[in-house]
């Protein structure tokens, strides 16, 4: 083994240029493959990151009639909360959220909106709810820059929203934008107004109601009575999807740099073994077999992988310390529906590199022993005459 | 001891298919080998040295007959064994020399005994040995590309010597090589023969060949025509 490894690397050195041409697209796919998934990766850290502390803690108990997606069923959907749940959310364990679905009317338009009632002392979530508990008289909100875009709404505005009560009543009520906060997350922002849980509670007259909890990482994980726990798998079910796609689609890409790789390689292997008869009967005649032989051309055809890795590594490091610096800009990604940072940075795991070197370094061998097998059936005598085709 | 015999070959045919039918290359043929011989097999082009030198290396089995080489069937032997064989007992010197060109001329000595078990140590006095015995020594880490003719084809007999084995198979070995290298390297050879009783057959047309030969076996047609001892050949 060690002496293939030899051999190939002073075979391939000698080739010079084709070499180095192999090498450099094997290296390119390397470095692709590691810097796409790093993206990748990186977006999806800072995403969930992101989700979690925005939006969906590290789970949430949901009302049983809950559902995200269905803004009809919005209203029904709470239910009051235990003496077991209050003391949770009095010990800012749990946070309670009561959902409504509401009519906004910023500057005569009229806007669907999603009125969410929050404790505005939570330390469960990042979201800037403090000011909601000032009471001066005046119904405070809380908006996202996504909503504040959308409504045309800025700190100071006032703002008249309608609402059926529990009895199916039309109520409306002026509220004030006490503030606007920046967030990656669009599920946290995107047509919602929080109000004090308080106010809300009070305005539909559903005191100590809630639409669902939201756990933090204190809360000690158990059942709680009928209200249904969502994990993360499930809240984050949608990013995760875009996720997937993006990988998916992105590796239609890799798959293809890699594909041309390791044709060159494929036909590199092939002309060396028709150019190189006589040195492989050379081999026979001093004492190897036909598959050690076999071995010597398959590792070195393996081995522009090691120089790939290694070519790689020496422009891809720079460039991955760099970017992790300096993150990846998506300033443009604010206006979309996914969470996405501004800046994203990308994250490099050992997994996607060993994965990543894995790959290159099987899948080179594996072409390089293609065309290899036919030293095994290749007579020595022949091959000294170097006459097969 | 003096006559061991190490090949003995009897009846030995060797046949090619061509087209519907077969080529006979070497037909019927017998013939024995002492430990120690200078022999050569000349004839015209085509009357079947080449052949019978790679079956004797085991490079190609017999059709028919039965060739000992060491003691050993080679039409027995599995793969691995005749790789053992040629790596152990039997060095090839070929007309083209055949050296790795990746290789310089220490590590092309050097890569028959990477095949065995051996210490670098050994290894390395092993190969010192060799070059010295070509009277190479100067030149250990020049490449293939930089040596003449002659210093190519003593590397390759340096190559097949250091593991001293029993049997140097040289097909054409002069055929590349000017009358003054052709020369030089027969001596070097012959001393190789004399002082470590290593036996040579030669595959030759070159008339200077045969001038060192202590033994001349003639081929026609796969057959031998002519075998004999030579009294007084040249050193
Ligand atoms: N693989 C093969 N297939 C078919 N015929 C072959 C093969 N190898 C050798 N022959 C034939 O066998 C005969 C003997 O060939 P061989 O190479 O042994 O001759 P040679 O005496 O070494 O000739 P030369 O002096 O030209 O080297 C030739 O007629 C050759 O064409
Ligand atoms: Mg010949």
């Amino acid at each position: 083994m060690m002496l293939a490894l030899k051999l190939a690397f002073k075979n391939l050195l000698g080739a010079g240029l084709r070499t180095w041409l192999n090498v450099s697209v094997l290296s390119f796919a390397f470095v692709l493959i590691i810097f796409f998934n790093g993206m990748i990766d990186g977006w999806n850290r800072q995403g969930r990151k992101d989700t979690i502390a925005w939006e969906t803690g590290k789970g949430q108990f949901w009302h049983p009639e809950y559902d995200r997606y269905d803004p009809y069923t919005i209203q029904a959907s709470n239910g009051l909360m235990s003496d077991e749940i209050l003391k949770e959310t009095e010990s800012k364990r749990l946070v309670p959220i009561l959902v409504v679905q509401a009519t906004a009317f910023p500057q005569g338009r009229s806007l669907a909106v999603i009125l969410k009632g929050i404790d505005p002392m939570l330390t469960v979530l990042e979201l800037p709810v403090s000011v909601l508990s000032s009471d001066n008289g005046i119904d405070y909100a809380v908006i996202g820059k996504r909503m504040a875009e959308a409504a045309k709404l800025k700190v100071g505005d006032k703002l008249l929203i309608r609402w059926r009560d529990k009895n199916g009543t039309f109520d409306a009520r002026e509220i004030q934008i006490a503030e606007v906060f920046k967030c990656d997350v669009p599920g946290a922002d995107n047509g919602q107004i929080y109000l004090s849980l308080q106010t809300l509670q009070e305005m539909m007259e559903l005191k100590n109601h809630a639409t669902y909890l939201v756990a933090g990482e204190e809360f000690e994980d158990r059942e709680l009575e009928n209200w249904v726990f969502r994990d993360l798998d499930f809240l984050l079910e949608d990013f995760n999807k875009i996720i997937s796609a993006k990988k998916a689609g992105g590796s239609i890409m890799q798959i293809f740099m890699l594909l041309i790789a390791l044709i060159a390689i494929f036909d590199t292997q092939v002309l060396s073994i028709f150019r190189r008869q006589k040195e492989i009967g050379t081999y026979i005649a001093l004492g190897m077999t036909r598959m050690q032989v076999v071995g010597i051309f398959t590792v070195e055809g393996g081995a522009h992988s090691i120089l790939a890795t290694i070519l790689g590594a020496m422009y891809g490091i720079p460039l991955f310390l760099f970017l992790n610096k300096v993150g990846i800009s998506f300033g443009v990604g604010q206006g979309m529906d996914i969470t996405l940072a501004e800046t994203i940075y990308p994250y490099y795991s050992i997994r996607l590199i060993i994965s990543t070197i894995l790959l290159v370094v099987v899948s080179a061998t594996i072409v390089s022993y293609l065309p290899s097998r036919k030293i095994s059936k290749m007579k020595p005598t022949d091959a000294l005459k170097g006459k097969l085709q | 001891m003096e006559n061991h015999s190490i090949i003995k070959i009897e009846n030995l045919v060797k046949s090619f298919p061509v087209g519907k039918g077969e080529f006979i290359a070497l037909d019927n043929l017998s013939l024995g080998f002492e430990k120690g011989e200078f022999a050569g097999l000349v004839g015209p082009s085509g009357s079947g040295k080449t052949t019978l030198l790679n079956i004797i290396g085991s490079l190609d089995t017999p059709s028919k007959g039965k060739v000992m080489v060491l003691d050993k069937s080679v039409s027995e032997l599995t793969n691995r064994q005749s790789a053992q064989l040629r790596n152990k007992h039997i060095g090839f010197i070929f007309q083209t020399f055949n050296l790795l060109p990746v290789y310089n001329v220490f590590e092309n000595v050097e890569f028959a005994l990477l095949l065995q078990k051996m210490s670098a140590n050994e290894r390395k006095k092993a190969v010192m040995d060799a070059l010295e015995w070509v009277g190479l020594t100067e030149k250990v880490k020049s490449r293939p590309s930089m040596l003449s003719g002659g210093e190519c084809q003593r590397v390759a007999i340096a190559r097949s010597m250091v593991k001293r084995p029993e049997i140097v198979l040289a097909d054409e070995p002069t055929a590349n090589l000017d009358s003054k290298n052709s020369h030089n390297i027969l001596q070097t050879m012959k001393n190789l023969n004399r002082e470590l009783k290593t036996t040579f057959i030669f595959a030759t047309h070159d008339e200077k060949v045969m001038q060192y030969l202590d033994r001349i076996i003639s081929l026609e047609d796969g057959k031998v025509s002519k075998d004999e001892k030579v009294k007084d050949p040249k050193n």
